[in-house]
C-alpha cells in the first residue's frame, strides 16, 4: 500500500489539515476538528505501516531517504529538502502521531465549549506536521525548519487564550527563551557549514573526523544551547512553567510528550559530534544533572497541579539529557525514557486536565482532596502513570529510569559516582513530589468549596487516558524485553566496547533506587496524609521552600541579569540613536540645506551675472591649466 | 583649384535627412494647411517622421563608416545608439508637446496685448513648435556623430536655435518664459563664442579641424601644449554649457522653469543625450592622448557639479527648478562617465543617458498634469497630499524620483552603478566618493517630495490633477514602464550596448 514515497504523507496530511482549517474559516467549525483528528490518525497509520516495513528489512537497510526537491543550490552548498526515516526517527514518528492522535481525540471533548476549537485543531495539526519535519529532516537545515515550526505552534498554543494578558505574556516568554536556543542551533549549523561544508546528518557524520576538536566542541555546545532552549533545560528552563497557560492537551502533547524532548532528539541525532567532543558531552551530562535536581526541587513546592507536572517534566528530561551525555551506552536509554515518559507524563497531564474539567478549571491542589471517589477512572489512569514515574516495578519508568541511574553509575570514576548519586537522589525527590501531588489531589478529605461539583469526565476524555495508562504500564517492559530498543537503535551509534565499571551490581542499584523512592513516598505520606493540609499555602515556611516556590529564583535571575540590563541597554541605544545618530543626520541635513540656501544666492536671475560666472569659469580653467603645466 | 563634388552615403545619412525633410514639410504645412487641420497634421507629420527615422536608424544599426559625409560624420555603434535614444526621447516628448494647452497661441503677440487676447478667444493654437522640434532633433542627431569641429559647431547651433525659440512659447507666465528664452539665447551665444575660440586654438595647434587630425597631432606631441590646452578648455566651456555643468549651469534653472513644460522635458532629456554624445566622442577619440591634461579639470568640474546640483536642489520650492538642479547633478554623474575613459564608461554613459532621458520626460510629463485654474502648479508646497488625491499619478512620479535618486529596481540604480564602477575602474576614486555622497544628498530631496506627496495632509487650494490626454498618458506610462523595466531587466539593453558601443575613427 505504501512505499518510500509515502514519507511525505506523514508530514503532508497534518500540514494539509492545518492549512485547510486555517483558510476555510468558520464554515468548517462543525467538522473541522474531526478532519484534523482523522488526518492525524492517518499519519499514525502511515507511521505504523512504515514501522512494519522497516522491521521486515535487514538492519542495514532500515533507513530510507526520500528527496522531495532541491532546496538550496548555491555553488558548492547544496541542500535537498529530503526526509530520512531510520530506526531513531520511526520511534518519534510513532510517539508523535500516536500520542498526538490520542490528544486530538481528547481535545474534541476538552475543547468542545471553546468557540475557537477549529483554530485549536489547526494549530495542533500544524504542530504535528512541524514536529514530524523536525524528526524526519535529513539535514540540520531541514530539522531547523521543523524546529522553528514547533516553536511557532507552541507559541500559538500557549497563547491560545490570549485574551488573558498573563497567558499572552507566557507565550512570549516561551518564544523568547526558545529564540535563544534557536540562535544556538543556527550557529551550530553555520559552524558546521563553515568547517565541514555540509549540513546533512550523513555528511557531517562522515566529515566530522576532519574537523578540529575546537570546531566540534563549538558545534556541540551550540547544539546543547539549542537543546536547553527547546527542552527547558538549565539555564533556559524558565519558560516551561508559564507555558502551562496553554490548554491542558497542549501541555500534555507539546510540553510533556513531544516538543520538549526535541532537545534530546537533537543530541542523540548528533551523536557523532558529541562522541568526538568529550568536553561538550561532559557539559551535556552536567546540564542534565543540574536540571533534573532543579526541576525536582521546584516540583516539591508547587501547589498548581500543572506547574508541578511541568517541573516534573523538566526533571525527567534532565534524566534523558543526562543519559544522552553518557555516550553510546546512554543514547538508547535516553530514548527509552523519552518514550515511556511520553506515555506516563502525557497520561498524567490528561488526568490533570480531567480533574480540572471536573473542578471548574481549579488548578490549586490544596483545594482538591479526595477526588478519587468522584473520578475513579481518572484516579486509576493517573495512578498508573504515577507508579510509572516513580519507577516502581514493573511499570514503565522502572525499566527506563533505572537503566539511566545504572549507566550513570557505570560511567566511571568520580564522575560516575557523582552523577549516579544525583540521579538516585532525584528519583527519591521525584517520589516525594509526585506522592505529594497524588495525595493532595486524590486522597484525604475534600478541601474544595461547596459550589464545586467533581464529576467524572466523558468517554472521549477517558479513552485516551486509558490507552496512555496501558502504555505507562507496559511500554517499559516491551521496550526493554530482550533489549528490544537497544538492539533496534544500535546500528545508528558507534558502539565502543567500553570497560564496564561495575562499582555495584545492577541489583544493588535497583534496590537502592527503590529505597530512595520508598523514603520519598514515606516523607510525603507523613507530611500530607497523616497531617492536616491547609487549603491555603502556609507562609511560615523555610527559606528553601520559599526558594522552590519561586522556581529557585529563575525569573528573578533572568530579570536581574538579562531583562533589566537589556532594558537599560535598549534605552541607552534609543537615546544614543536619537541624540547621536539622528542628531548627526539632522545636522548634516541642516548643513546641506544651509549650504544649498547659500549657494542658491548665486542664482540672481541677471543674465549679466550668469555670463560673468561663465567667464570666471573659463578663466579658472585656463588658470588651472597654467598651474598644471608650469 | 578644382571643386570636388561631395560624395554622400544617403543610406547612412537617411535618419538625419528624414528628420530635416520632415521639418521642411512642417514649414510648408504651416503655410498652406488650414488652421483647423494644422495641429493634427503637424503632430502626425512629426511622429511619422521620427518613427521613420527611428526605423532607418534600426536598419543601419550594424553599419560602420567614416566616409558617410566626406569624413564629417561617422556612423558607428555609439552613433546609432545615441541617435536612437534621441529619437525615442523625442517621440515621447512630442506626445507631451501635442498638448497645445501649454503653448501660447500666437508667439509673436506682445504678452497681455489685445492681439493675444483675441487669439486666445478665437481658439488658435500654436503649431510652429513641431517643425522647430524637428529642426532641433536633426541638430541633436548630427551633434554626437560629427567628426570635425566645423560640423560639430553647425550641429550645436542647429539644435540650439530652435530651442531658444521654443523656450519662449509658454502660454502662461509669458514674461518669465520670454525672459528665459532671451537669457538662454544670450548665454548660448556667449558660450558658442568660447566654443569657436577653442576650435580656433585647436586648429592652430594641429592644423586640422577633424578629430582624427587633432588626435594625430596630440599623439605626435610636437605642438605647443599650452595652445592645445586652451583649445580644449574653451571647447569644453561650450560643451559643458550645453550639458549644464557648474559653473556654466546658471541658465538651466531659469530656462527649465520659464519654458513650457513639454519643451523643458524635450530639452532636458534630448539635449543631454546629444551633448554628452558629442563630449564622449571628442574626449574619447580626439583628446584621448591628452588625458593627463584634461582629466583633472573635468574631475574637479564633475565633483563641483554633483555637489552643487544636489545641495541647491534641497533649497528649491519649485518642482521644475528642483528638477533643473537635479539635472545639473546628473550632468556631474554623467561627466564621471566621460572621465572614466574606458569602454565601460562609454557603455555606462549611454545606458545612463537613455534611462535618465526617459525618466526626465516622464517626470516633466507628470508636472504638466498637476494644475489649478490658472495652469500648472509648480510650487512644491501645493503638491502636498497629492498621493491621497491622485495615488496613481503620485506613485508614478515617485517612481521617477526614485530612479533619479538611484534606488535599486529602477533604471537609475543600474545607470549610476554602471557609471560609478566604470569611473572606479578608470582610476577616479575621488569622483566615485563625491558621486555617492551627492547621491545621498540628492536622495534627501527626492524622498522629501515623496514624503510630501504621500505623508502630508493635502491643502484645500484647488490643486488637482487633470485627466491626461491619451498621448500624455501614453508618455507617462511608457516612461514609467521603461524606467522600472530597465531597473529589473537591464541585461538586454546593457548587452546590446556592450556589443555596439565601440567608437571607430
Amino acid at each position: 500500500m505504501f512505499n518510500t514515497n509515502s514519507l511525505v504523507y506523514l508530514i503532508g496530511l497534518p500540514l494539509f489539515g492545518a492549512t485547510f482549517l486555517l483558510l476555510a474559516g468558520r464554515k468548517v467549525d462543525k467538522w473541522g476538528h474531526i478532519l484534523a483528528t482523522v488526518l492525524s490518525g492517518s499519519a499514525f497509520i502511515v507511521g505504523v505501516d512504515q514501522f512494519f516495513q522497516m522491521a521486515n528489512r535487514a538492519p542495514e537497510d532500515r533507513a530510507i531517504t526520500q528527496v522531495l526537491f532541491s532546496w538550496i543550490n548555491v555553488g558548492t552548498f547544496n541542500v535537498d529538502a529530503a526526509l530520512l526515516l531510520d530506526q531513531l526517527s520511526i520511534c518519534f514518528v510513532l510517539l508523535i502521531t500516536g500520542v498526538g492522535t490520542l490528544i486530538h481525540i481528547y481535545s474534541i471533548a476538552y475543547m468542545s465549549h471553546d468557540e475557537n476549537r477549529r483554530r485549536f485543531f489547526a494549530y495542533l495539526n500544524l504542530f504535528i506536521a512541524a514536529m514530524l519535519l523536525l524528526v524526519l529532516g535529513n539535514s540540520y537545515l531541514n530539522l531547523y525548519v521543523g524546529w522553528e515550526g514547533v516553536g511557532l505552534a507552541s507559541y500559538l498554543l500557549i497563547g491560545f487564550w490570549n485574551q488573558k494578558p498573563a497567558y499572552a505574556t507566557a507565550s512570549k516568554k516561551a518564544f523568547i527563551a526558545n529564540r535563544v536556543g534557536d540562535m544556538g542551533l543556527s550557529l551550530a549549523i553555520m559552524i558546521a557549514f563553515a568547517t565541514l561544508g555540509t549540513v546533512s546528518f550523513a555528511g557531517v557524520a562522515e566529515k566530522s573526523h576532519t574537523a578540529s576538536q575546537g570546531a566540534l566542541t563549538a558545534i556541540g555546545i551550540m547544539l546543547l544551547v539549542a537543546a536547553t532552549g527547546k527542552s527547558a533545560q538549565f539555564p533556559l528552563q524558565a519558560w516551561l512553567g508559564d507555558a502551562m497557560a496553554g490548554p491542558t492537551p497542549v501541555s500534555a502533547l507539546i510540553h510533556a510528550a513531544t516538543m520538549v524532548t526535541a532537545g534530546v532528539y537533537l543530541i542523540v541525532r548528533s551523536n557523532f559530534i558529541f562522541d568526538a567532543a568529550p568536553t561538550a558531552q561532559l557539559l551535556v551530562v552536567i546540564i542534565g544533572a543540574i536540571t533534573l535536581m532543579f526541576g525536582a526541587i521546584i516540583g516539591t513546592a508547587k501547589d498548581d497541579i500543572k506547574k508541578a507536572l511541568a517541573a516534573s517534566t523538566m526533571s525527567q528530561i534532565g534524566y534523558m539529557v543526562l543519559a544522552s551525555g553518557l555516550g553510546p551506552v546512554g543514547y538508547a536509554f535516553a530514548i527509552m525514557h523519552l518514550l515511556t515518559h511520553g506515555f506516563f507524563k502525557a497520561g498524567m497531564f490528561l488526568g490533570a486536565g480531567s480533574v480540572m474539567h471536573g473542578m471548574d478549571d481549579e488548578v490549586n491542589m490544596r483545594k482538591f482532596g479526595g477526588i478519587r471517589l468522584f473520578m475513579p477512572i481518572t484516579f486509576v489512569t493517573f495512578g498508573l502513570g504515577y507508579l510509572a514515574i516513580l519507577g516502581v516495578p514493573p511499570f514503565a519508568g522502572f525499566y527506563s529510569k533505572d537503566k539511566i541511574i545504572e549507566t550513570a553509575f557505570y560511567s566511571g570514576g568520580i564522575k560516575g559516582i557523582l552523577i549516579g548519586s544525583v540521579a538516585l537522589l532525584g528519583a527519591g525527590i521525584t517520589a516525594f513530589y509526585m506522592s505529594r501531588l497524588m495525595i493532595l489531589t486524590f486522597m484525604g478529605t475534600p478541601r474544595y468549596t461547596e459550589d464545586k461539583n467533581p464529576h467524572e469526565s466523558s468517554f472521549l476524555i477517558l479513552l485516551p487516558m486509558a490507552i496512555l495508562a496501558i502504555g505507562s504500564v507496559a511500554s517499559g517492559f516491551l521496550l526493554s524485553h530482550g533489549n528490544a530498543l537497544v538492539n533496534w537503535l544500535s546500528p545508528l551509534f558507534e558502539m565502543t566496547e567500553e570497560t564496564e565499571n561495575e562499582i555495584m551490581p545492577p541489583i544493588v542499584i535497583s534496590s537502592l533506587a527503590l529505597v530512595f523512592v520508598a523514603a520519598g513516598f514515606a516523607l510525603a505520606w507523613k507530611m500530607y496524609a497523616r497531617s492536616a493540609v491547609s487549603n491555603t499555602a502556609p507562609t511560615d515556611v523555610s527559606i528553601f521552600t520559599k526558594a522552590a516556590r519561586r522556581d529557585l529564583f529563575q525569573d528573578d535571575f533572568n530579570e536581574a541579569v538579562f531583562m533589566r540590563p537589556g532594558q537599560l541597554l535598549t534605552k541607552t541605544l534609543v537615546s544614543t540613536d536619537e541624540l547621536l545618530v539622528d542628531g548627526t543626520v539632522r545636522g548634516i541635513g541642516k548643513a546641506a540645506i544651509g549650504s544649498g540656501n547659500l549657494l542658491r544666492t548665486t542664482q540672481t536671475g541677471f543674465v549679466r551675472s550668469y555670463a560673468a560666472l561663465i567667464l570666471i569659469g573659463a578663466i579658472s580653467l585656463i588658470a588651472a591649466i597654467w598651474v598644471v603645466t608650469q | 583649384m578644382t571643386f570636388t563634388a561631395p560624395v554622400l552615403s544617403y543610406q547612412l545619412l537617411s535618419p538625419i535627412l528624414i528628420v530635416l525633410g520632415g521639418a521642411l514639410i512642417g514649414v510648408l504645412v504651416e503655410a498652406f494647411v488650414s488652421r483647423k487641420l494644422r495641429p493634427i497634421a503637424q503632430l502626425s507629420l512629426t511622429i511619422g517622421t521620427l518613427l521613420l527615422a527611428l526605423f532607418q536608424v534600426f536598419t543601419i544599426r550594424n553599419s560602420q563608416s567614416t566616409t558617410a559625409a566626406m569624413g564629417s560624420v561617422v556612423i558607428d555603434g555609439p552613433a546609432v545608439l545615441m541617435q536612437a535614444s534621441i529619437l525615442v526621447i523625442s517621440i515621447l516628448a512630442a506626445f507631451l508637446i501635442a498638448d497645445t494647452e501649454n503653448f501660447v497661441p500666437v508667439a509673436a503677440a506682445v504678452p497681455g496685448s489685445e492681439d493675444e487676447r483675441r487669439a486666445i478667444q478665437s481658439g488658435q493654437t500654436l503649431t510652429e513648435v513641431f517643425p522647430l522640434t524637428l529642426f532641433a532633433v536633426s541638430g541633436m542627431m548630427i551633434f554626437p556623430i560629427a567628426t570635425d569641429l566645423i560640423t560639430l559647431f553647425v550641429a550645436l547651433e542647429m539644435l540650439s536655435l530652435p530651442l531658444y525659440l521654443m523656450a519662449g512659447l509658454s502660454r502662461r507666465r509669458r514674461l518669465l518664459s520670454q525672459e528665459s528664452a532671451l537669457k538662454y539665447f544670450l548665454l548660448g551665444a556667449f558660450s558658442s563664442a568660447f566654443f569657436l575660440f577653442g576650435a580656433a586654438y585647436l586648429y592652430g595647434y594641429s592644423g586640422s579641424v577633424s578629430f582624427e587630425g587633432i588626435r594625430i597631432a596630440i599623439a605626435g606631441g610636437s605642438g605647443n601644449d599650452i595652445i592645445l590646452l586652451i583649445g580644449i578648455a574653451f571647447l569644453s566651456v561650450g560643451l559643458l554649457f550645453k550639458v549644464g555643468a557648474v559653473p556654466f549651469h546658471a541658465w538651466s534653472p531659469d530656462v527649465y522653469q520659464g519654458a513650457p513644460t513639454p519643451v523643458t522635458a524635450f530639452m532636458a532629456a534630448a539635449t543631454k543625450v546629444a551633448a554628452f554624445g558629442a563630449m564622449l566622442r571628442i574626449f574619447y577619440t580626439a583628446f584621448a592622448n591628452a588625458q593627463w591634461q584634461w582629466r583633472p579639470l573635468l574631475i574637479v568640474i564633475s565633483i563641483i557639479t554633483m555637489l552643487f546640483g544636489s545641495l541647491v536642489a534641497i533649497a528649491q520650492r519649485d518642482v521644475k527648478r528642483m528638477l533643473a538642479y537635479s539635472s545639473i547633478a546628473h550632468a556631474g554623474f554623467l561627466l564621471a562617465g566621460v572621465i572614466a575613459l574606458n569602454k565601460a564608461g562609454l557603455e555606462g554613459s549611454i545606458f545612463y543617458l537613455f534611462a535618465y532621458g526617459v525618466a526626465t520626460v516622464g517626470a516633466f510629463g507628470v508636472v504638466t498634469l498637476v494644475r489649478d485654474s490658472t495652469g500648472e502648479v509648480t510650487d512644491l508646497n501645493r503638491w502636498a497630499g497629492l498621493g491621497k488625491r491622485s495615488p496613481w499619478v503620485a506613485t508614478i512620479f515617485a517612481g521617477f524620483l526614485l530612479a533619479f535618486a538611484g534606488i535599486p529596481l529602477t533604471s537609475g540604480f543600474i545607470g549610476k552603478f554602471a557609471i560609478f564602477s566604470a569611473a572606479y575602474e578608470g582610476g577616479s576614486k575621488s569622483i566615485v566618493i563625491a558621486g555617492v555622497l551627492s547621491s545621498a544628498i540628492a536622495a534627501f530631496f527626492y524622498i522629501r517630495v515623496i514624503v510630501l506627496m504621500f505623508f502630508t495632509d493635502p491643502q484645500e487650494d484647488g490643486t488637482s490633477v487633470v485627466i491626461p490626454s491619451i498621448l500624455t498618458r501614453a508618455t507617462v506610462v511608457i516612461c514609467f514602464v521603461v524606467t522600472i523595466a530597465l531597473g529589473v531587466f537591464p541585461s538586454p539593453l546593457l548587452d546590446s550596448i556592450k556589443t555596439l558601443a565601440i567608437f571607430i575613427r
